[in-house]
């Protein structure tokens, strides 16, 4: 009888051993990420689209005095913030799902990521204009 | 089969019974599963709102940036999302947001655990595309109420 203890069971492919290019270990820490994101969201996401509906036709000044409120600004600093990423580290799983070439993959992931801080930042300069 | 140079497809080959070489299906793979289904069509459903939402930000963006440069920029915002086109978008985005949020509810109830069974399956499915439509319409309710 072998020693059970011994034992060593391998998840990783043969081949995948030899290319030595396993697991960058950021998997999990992604997959979680994007599950707080999404909780954070929920409450966010349902106040930001009744709000943004219940300001629908009114003036500049309306919504700019809404926009400043400093309770408005905050929630909406953080759905700016917590949208982005969330929608960064998506479109990130869309793209590795759909690009094969190494390089194209690369270069759209980056893409996103730098398209979401763009605007991210950009949304969030407006709001702290208006609200500060 | 050519010879693999890329990690990730190297993984995803399989042997026919006769021993030939197939490259596996990449999930979600949308020529293989019946998108007809409530259980598959509203997995890609979700994955394409999301990525349509995602887009949809820009008009966010634009919004609060208009109204951060003024009354002018602001009624260019204004006249656009008022037009025919722009409420046409409003409510096509609003109904893929409640759609992604409402589905990502069910996302992580699967994620903690549970709703798994395909009779709750099919019944979540069918709440999530009720809610939809039941937000939707609340949504443009409250717009309407607060034009008028
Ligand atoms: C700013 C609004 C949002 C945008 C632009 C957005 C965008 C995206 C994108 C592009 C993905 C990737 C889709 C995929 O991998 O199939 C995603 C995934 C996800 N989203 Fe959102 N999302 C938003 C809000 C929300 C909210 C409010 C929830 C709420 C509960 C949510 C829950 C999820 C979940 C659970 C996933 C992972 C799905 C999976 O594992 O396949 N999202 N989102």
């Amino acid at each position: 009888m072998s020693d059970v203890s011994k034992v060593t069971v391998r998840q990783r492919s043969a081949l995948g051993r030899v290319r030595g290019m396993g697991s960058a270990k950021q998997g999990s820490h992604h997959w979680w990420v994007q599950r707080i994101s999404s909780m954070a969201l929920l409450p966010l996401m349902l106040w930001f689209v009744i709000s943004v509906a219940s300001l629908a036709g009114h003036s500049y000044a309306d919504t700019i005095l809404w926009i400043g409120h400093p309770f408005n600004a905050t929630l909406l600093l953080l759905t700016i913030a917590i949208g982005f990423q969330h929608t960064a580290s998506g479109l990130q799983v869309v793209i590795e799902d759909y690009v094969a070439d190494e390089m194209s993959r690369m270069a759209a992931v980056l893409a996103v990521k730098a398209a979401c801080t763009l605007f991210g930042v950009l949304a969030a300069l407006a709001v702290l204009k208006i609200a500060v | 089969m050519s010879i693999e140079n890329n990690a990730r497809d190297a993984t995803m080959v399989g042997r026919r019974t006769d021993g030939t070489a197939f490259r596996r299906p990449l999930s979600p793979h949308l020529q293989v599963y019946d998108m007809f289904q409530i259980t598959s069509g509203m997995s890609i459903a979700h994955r394409i709102t999301g990525t349509i939402w995602a887009v949809g930000l820009l008009f966010l963006v634009w919004w609060l940036v208009a109204a951060a440069s003024g009354p002018d920029a602001f009624a260019t915002a204004q006249w656009f999302f008022s037009s025919f086109i722009g409420i046409l978008v409003l409510f096509g985005l609003s109904a893929v947001a409640w759609y992604h949020t409402l589905a990502g509810v069910r996302h992580l109830m699967w994620d903690s655990g549970y709703g798994y069974d395909i009779p709750t399956v099919q019944k979540t499915g069918r709440i999530v595309l009720i809610a939809t439509g039941v937000m939707t319409v609340l949504t443009w309710f409250i717009a309407i109420i607060a034009w008028a």
